[in-house]
Order: C-alpha cells, then sequence, then structure tokens
C-alpha cells in the first residue's frame, strides 16, 4: 500500500512539476505547481512528518502560491496575447541540457552509492512535540532571527512594489 | 511498514525534482516562471531534509526544513515586489529584455 502511494505522488509530482517547467501557458505553469505542492505535502505524510505537511500546505499553498498567480495577473496582459512566454535560443538550450545531466548524473551516483547507514524505521506518534521543544530550547535564536526576517522581508517587499 | 520503500528513493525523486527545477531556471525566460522553478529546486531539498529526519529519527531535519520554508516566503514577497516593479519600469517580464546592466 505505501509502495502504491510513493510511486503515486513521486508520478504527480515528477510529472506536474514538468508541466510547470516546460508549459507555454503561464497559467497552466502556476496551476500545476499546485499539484507538486500537493504532492510533495503528500509525500511528508508518507514519511510521518504530519506537522511539515501541514505547514507546506499552509505556506506554499496558501502563500506561496496565491503571491505568484497575482504576480502572473499583475505582469501579463491577460487580453493580448501575451500570456504566452517564451524559452531561449538553442545555444543556451544545448548548454543547459549538458549542465542539467552533469547534475542529474552527480546527484543520483551520489544518493546511491553512499553508504548510508541504515536504521530501523521509528514511527513517531505526533513529531509536533519534538519540534515544539527544539524550537523553544535548542533553536530559540534561528527562531527569533526567522521572525526578525519575515517582518525586515514584508516590509522590504512593500516599500519595492509601492507606486512612487 | 515502509520496508519496501528505502530513503534512497526519496533522495533520487528529491534530484530529479532539483533537475527539473534547474531545466526551468536555465531555460526559460519570463522571471515569474523562473521565480516557480526556484521554488521546484527548495521543494526537493526540503524533501531530502525531511526523508533524511525519518529515516534517522531526528527532528533536526524538520527545523531546518521550516527555516526554508520561511526563507522561501520571504523570497517569494521580495522577489515579487521586484518583478511587478520591473515590469513598472520596463513592461515586460522577459529575462533577457532586462539589460540595463549591459553595455
Amino acid at each position: 500500500m505505501e509502495d502504491l502511494l510513493f510511486y503515486l505522488f513521486a508520478f504527480v509530482v515528477i510529472g506536474s512539476a514538468s508541466v510547470v517547467v516546460l508549459s507555454k501557458n503561464i497559467m497552466y505553469s502556476a496551476f500545476s505547481l499546485l499539484f507538486t505542492f500537493f504532492g510533495v505535502a503528500g509525500l511528508y505524510v508518507l514519511l510521518f512528518a504530519d506537522f511539515v505537511a501541514l505547514t507546506q500546505i499552509m505556506v506554499y499553498i496558501g502563500g506561496i502560491l496565491v503571491l505568484i498567480i497575482f504576480g502572473v495577473l499583475l505582469t501579463t496582459k491577460i487580453t493580448g496575447v501575451d500570456i504566452k512566454s517564451g524559452t531561449t535560443g538553442k545555444v543556451q538550450l544545448i548548454t543547459a541540457s549538458v549542465v542539467v545531466v552533469i547534475i542529474a548524473i552527480s546527484l543520483i551516483l551520489l544518493f546511491t552509492n553512499v553508504e548510508w547507514v541504515n536504521q530501523e524505521f521509528v514511527q513517531p506518534n505526533t513529531t509536533i512535540d519534538s519540534i515544539g521543544f527544539a524550537f523553544m530550547t535548542k533553536y530559540l535564536l534561528p527562531f527569533e532571527i526567522a521572525a526578525v526576517l519575515l517582518l525586515i522581508a514584508l516590509v522590504g517587499a512593500t516599500l519595492i512594489a509601492r507606486r512612487k | 511498514m515502509l520496508e519496501t520503500i528505502q530513503m534512497e528513493y526519496y533522495l533520487i525523486l528529491s534530484a530529479v525534482l532539483f533537475t527539473i527545477g534547474t531545466i526551468g531556471v536555465l531555460t526559460r525566460r519570463n522571471a515569474i516562471i523562473i521565480f516557480m522553478s526556484l521554488e521546484l529546486m527548495l521543494n526537493a531539498v526540503n524533501l531530502s531534509l525531511v526523508a533524511f529526519s525519518s529515516y534517522y529519527g531526528d527532528s533536526a531535519g524538520q527545523i531546518f526544513v521550516f527555516f526554508i520554508m520561511a526563507l522561501a516566503a520571504a523570497e517569494a514577497a521580495v522577489g515579487l515586489a521586484i518583478i511587478l516593479s520591473l515590469f513598472r519600469l520596463k513592461k515586460t517580464v522577459y529575462v533577457d529584455e532586462v539589460n540595463i546592466f549591459k553595455w
């Protein structure tokens, strides 16, 4: 059952990610990004990371995807023909494919050749306890810094995007 | 439970997702699509971190995922603000038509 779900989610993630990258229509890209985020959230659930999965849905789908769709709507002329989005020329395409093949081969070789220490998969009841304790004790300073960073980013984004 | 799906499967899936994101960043011209591809790459890294965290029973990996998500949200807000003001200035979001630094 788990294998079946894993392959289903993997298929959804890779298929919709390909649509994001290869589609000519930018709205199709934005909407298939939704399925990628949902697929990754499903994989988190399969890995028993429940809180991360919920946060993935709230932050990525509720926040970032909505922002991206607003960006699409504000920067393309819907009534015109400009909703199509082009790719680069042939030289860049060849260079890019060489670079991408090198990256893919090296990553997959790295991941398959390293002898990972094999441990029994422990099945936690819930991860919220350990995450909450870690945030409030060991990772308290990074937590506060992240909060300040979010505030700065919010103010900066408003300042950059406002009409002069 | 989960004895058939090894950790390597998740890692390879994460590598493939990262590669797809790299293709998008390198070949597309529209700044917003480049942006979405960046989000794909961040998601790939998050997936591998959560896989490590679950298979080693250590919640530190999931903590890092939260920090990456906070950074991704900040990056999305600032990046889209930059794209928006760029569009207001140059009437385009194609990155190869924005060459004010090139001479």
